[in-house]
């Protein structure tokens, strides 16, 4: 699940042998701040919950940083700020994040689990508000499973390879193409039955 | 796109820029016989123009920027030289509201957000152990190797982690072994070790620490036991849904076992 990192530390063990100074960490850590919140703020879907994740991931990543002997640096951090987000929605929320894989084909289950369309509101009008509101795909988003909305985020926004969000994800490549193609079809739903409410209307 | 063609994932693929030159001429030449994949093609177009555009584009703030550079100033380790075999102090984030609810000047935040506490310690490390240990239940996670063979284990990890884990079934006990894989844990890969109690999952968990001899001690987290000791230079964490004294006699059995 982690071969990639190991492939690394093996082919850089033969390369370099010396841990890489702790004074580089800013300059290698920040430019990759932006991706690092972006994705802890979609896992936890608030900024305050995200900007703790990504301040714990750093340090972690500080801390484990001599142990680092990849060159995916950005694919490292990423997979630690993922592991920090989980840990943190499981421990604050008692959320148990549950797998989605097992209806593969995307049949009946998938269909159920269409994230909920906003609430149309009481009159006619604040229907219309809502449904014009640029803010659509951001609900749509946040309402995703989390493990469909994460490889969405790092495939349309973070416009990462497959690989590259197998490697973060800790997941098959199949299962990222699977929960992509899910988290897709669940959006072009959602967002396509909101524009017809909204021509309607 | 609610109707189905057996090629959605290779359209799919294809439009993210994932096949090679011949995949993808062998799928244009499938899409152009094929209605439900252009459009699904087309969808997934449709999606990647709404979502670029209209989606949230969510960055950092220049404080939480800020912050960070201070917790990195603050975490690094004195300049003198000499030491450098030593690893970096390890801390952890104190929760930021918790703490922040506790100190009103924010020029004492930075000083007092960092906590250093002793390796392998602390509720955030059981929280991962439990964490892996339910990646590790769900379907699509495999094992890197399926084996009873401690023999077939054992060597599984050479060349893949920077030590020799302990490999031991208890078969013979009650306590199968079912398969090794490698897992991330405490920043760090780490041998994790599946076993069976009759239908009940077990993930052990373990890594060199040369810390002390530390007896086994128990704790419970989102209805799973977690039982961390560390022996013979080795932190171990095993985590199952099984009773706590059946938990507690694999502990003991495992330190009995040659």
């Amino acid at each position: 699940m982690l071969d990639f990192l190991f492939a690394e530390r093996r082919a850089a063990k033969i390369g370099m042998a010396s841990p890489q100074p702790m004074a580089s960490f800013e300059a290698i850590a920040l430019p990759h701040l932006g991706a690092a919140y972006n994705l802890a703020r979609w896992l936890m879907r608030n900024a305050d919950d995200a900007e703790d994740v990504v301040q714990e991931a750093m340090l972690r990543a500080l801390t484990y940083f001599d142990g680092f002997r990849g060159t995916n640096f950005h694919g490292w951090l990423l997979q630690i700020v993922r592991n920090t987000a989980y840990s943190s929605l499981r421990l604050n929320r008692g959320v148990r994040i549950v797998s989605l894989d097992a209806a593969p084909g995307g049949t009946d289950e998938t269909e159920a689990a269409i994230p909920e369309l906003p609430d149309p509101g009481d009159d006619p009008e604040t229907a219309l508000l809502h449904e014009r509101d640029r803010q659509l795909l951001d609900r749509l988003l946040e309402r995703l499973p989390v493990e469909l909305r994460e490889v969405v985020v790092l495939r349309e926004l973070q416009e990462l390879s497959y690989k590259e969000i197998a490697q973060i994800t800790e997941a098959p490549i199949g299962t990222v193409m699977s929960r992509l193609w899910r988290g897709r079809r669940l959006l072009t739903a959602a967002a396509g039955a909101s524009s017809a409410a909204e021509k309607t209307a | 796109m609610t109707e189905h063609c057996d090629m959605a994932l290779l359209v799919q693929a294809d439009f993210d820029g994932e096949l090679d030159a011949a995949q993808a001429a062998s799928l244009a030449a499938h899409r152009e016989a094929c209605p439900i994949c252009r459009s699904t093609y087309l969808e997934l177009q449709q999606l990647r123009e709404r979502v670029r555009s209209e989606v949230t584009d969510h960055r950092p703030s220049t404080a939480l920027r800020d912050r960070i550079i201070r917790q990195i100033a603050a975490a690094a380790p004195p300049a003198e030289a000499g030491v450098s075999v030593a690893r970096p102090a390890r801390v952890r984030a104190w929760p930021w509201r918790a703490a922040a609810s506790f100190v009103a000047g924010a020029a004492l935040a930075a000083s007092v957000t960092l906590m250093v506490i002793p390796a392998g310690q602390g509720p955030i490390l059981a929280e991962q152990v439990v964490a892996s240990h339910i990646r590790s239940l769900e379907p699509g996670n495999q094992p890197g190797v399926i084996s009873t063979d401690r023999h077939t284990v054992k060597p599984w990890f050479d060349g893949k982690l920077d030590y020799a884990p302990p490999v031991k079934n208890l078969a013979d006990k009650g306590f199968p072994l079912l398969s090794g894989r490698l897992d991330y844990l405490d920043g760090r890969p780490v041998a994790a070790l599946a076993y069976a109690r009759a239908k009940h999952p077990i993930n052990l968990f373990l890594w060199p620490d040369h810390g002390p001899d530390a007896a086994p001690s128990v704790s419970e987290r989102d209805g799973y036991t977690v039982i961390h000791w560390r022996r013979d230079g080795l932190a171990l964490w095993v985590v199952s849904d099984v009773e706590t004294s059946e938990l507690e006699s694999f502990v003991r059995l495992w330190n009995a076992s040659p």
